[in-house]
């Protein structure tokens, strides 16, 4: 639906921790539902995996399951020693890709 | 004389504290005995509204926000063309929602306003109700208003709308022969199975309902209540559910419009 909002400062001193916040529109749905007029299961369609990377090399990423709500919120830390690009990618089970992009510079 | 002045600034501080609790231990959440549904949500559940970038209720704000520029119909308008700028136009819309309308005779909500401009302004087709375009687009506009404090007119040609309202909130149905207000009214604050009761003030709508896991009207809410009692639910938009969102909009009254909120 709309656009992956990403939360990154756009500028960091170098070697400087910092937070990055993003959150994705996606239904997540758990495979674990039933279709009420049907009776037939929902098939599984969530976010399976989250990948960041700065620069190509990948600094976070994180395997997804189930449990988790509709339109995941995910937050992590990370330093950067150069200027460069955060990509942030979401692969759901159909193989569909979801990507944010946000450059950093380092001051 | 230091102790006393010491003294002094303890009483003073003690009245300040007072006369704090007197407005409120919620702060602008509660106004007189009228208490926001924020303040029954857990902490948890708090955190996610209070924060923008968290509460996920802002992917249809941002949604509405496109929407407002994004030129459709066969008049070739978009929202903006003739309301230019939303934090200005749409600024107490949604304190003040739903309104009488001579042209219709009766009330007319936010939602049907939009369709409104949209088939008679725009010569564009209605959206649907709980479609992704008018869930964001009444979120968008209602968000404008967000801090204001919710101030509906229930008098003129409005009151027979409202005292309708009043009545259907007043009235019991369904299986369980229940009325809106024996939950609302007498019971908030107590369990509802492991829900907690709220007020059911209605300033956070459109809102981020987790057990939805998206954005609702408040219609939809009504339709849930009402299946609840195990009635038959009304239509969303029908006059039932305008007339009681007003006298909705009176009991909320004072409170800030807080859309998009994050409920349970």
């Amino acid at each position: 639906m709309a656009k992956p909002r990403v939360k990154a400062p756009s500028s960091v001193k170098k070697g400087q921790v910092f937070e990055v916040k993003c959150l994705v529109s996606h239904k997540m749905e758990s495979g674990q539902r039933k279709d009420r007029k049907t009776g037939e299961p929902i098939p599984r369609m969530i976010i399976n995996r989250f990948v960041a990377t700065f620069n190509g090399k990948e600094v976070f990423s994180a395997d997804w399951h189930p449990a988790i709500s509709a339109n995941p919120y995910m937050a992590f830390y990370m330093k950067a020693e150069e200027s460069g690009d955060l990509e942030l990618t979401w692969i759901d089970d159909k193989g569909e890709k979801i990507t944010a992009k946000k450059s950093i510079t380092v001051g | 004389m230091k102790y006393a002045k010491l003294m002094l600034a303890g009483a003073t501080a003690a009245m300040v504290a007072g006369g704090v609790a007197l407005a409120g231990e919620w702060g602008q959440y509660q106004v007189e005995d009228r208490r926001s549904g924020y303040t029954y949500m857990t902490d948890e559940t708090r955190f996610i509204q209070n924060d923008d970038f968290e509460n996920p209720a802002m992917l249809w704000v941002e949604k509405g926000e496109e929407l407002w520029s994004t030129v459709d119909g066969k008049e070739g308008k978009a929202c903006q063309s003739c309301h230019q700028d939303a934090a200005e136009s749409m600024k107490m819309v949604g304190a003040t929602y739903p309104v009488y309308a001579p042209e219709i005779e009766k009330l007319i909500n936010l939602e049907q306003r939009i369709n409104q401009c949209r088939s008679e302004r725009m010569g564009a087709d209605e959206w649907k109700w709980e479609s992704d375009e008018l869930l964001s687009m009444t979120t968008y506009v209602r968000h404008q208003a967000r801090g204001t404090p919710m101030q509906a007119k229930v008098d003129g040609p409005a009151k027979e709308f409202f005292e309708k309202g009043k009545a259907f909130y007043e009235e019991r149905r369904g299986q369980l022969d229940m009325a809106c207000m024996h939950c609302h009214q007498f019971y908030p604050g107590g369990q509802l199975r492991a829900n907690v009761l709220s007020q059911g003030q209605s300033n956070g709508f459109p809102t981020y309902r987790l057990k939805w896991q998206k954005v609702g009207s408040l219609h939809r809410r009504f339709r849930g209540c009402n299946k609840q009692v195990r009635a038959k639910p009304f239509a969303n938009g029908s006059d039932e559910y305008v007339n009681l969102e007003l006298y909705l909009s009176w009991r909320a009254r004072g409170l800030p419009v807080e859309t998009p909120a994050v409920r349970n």
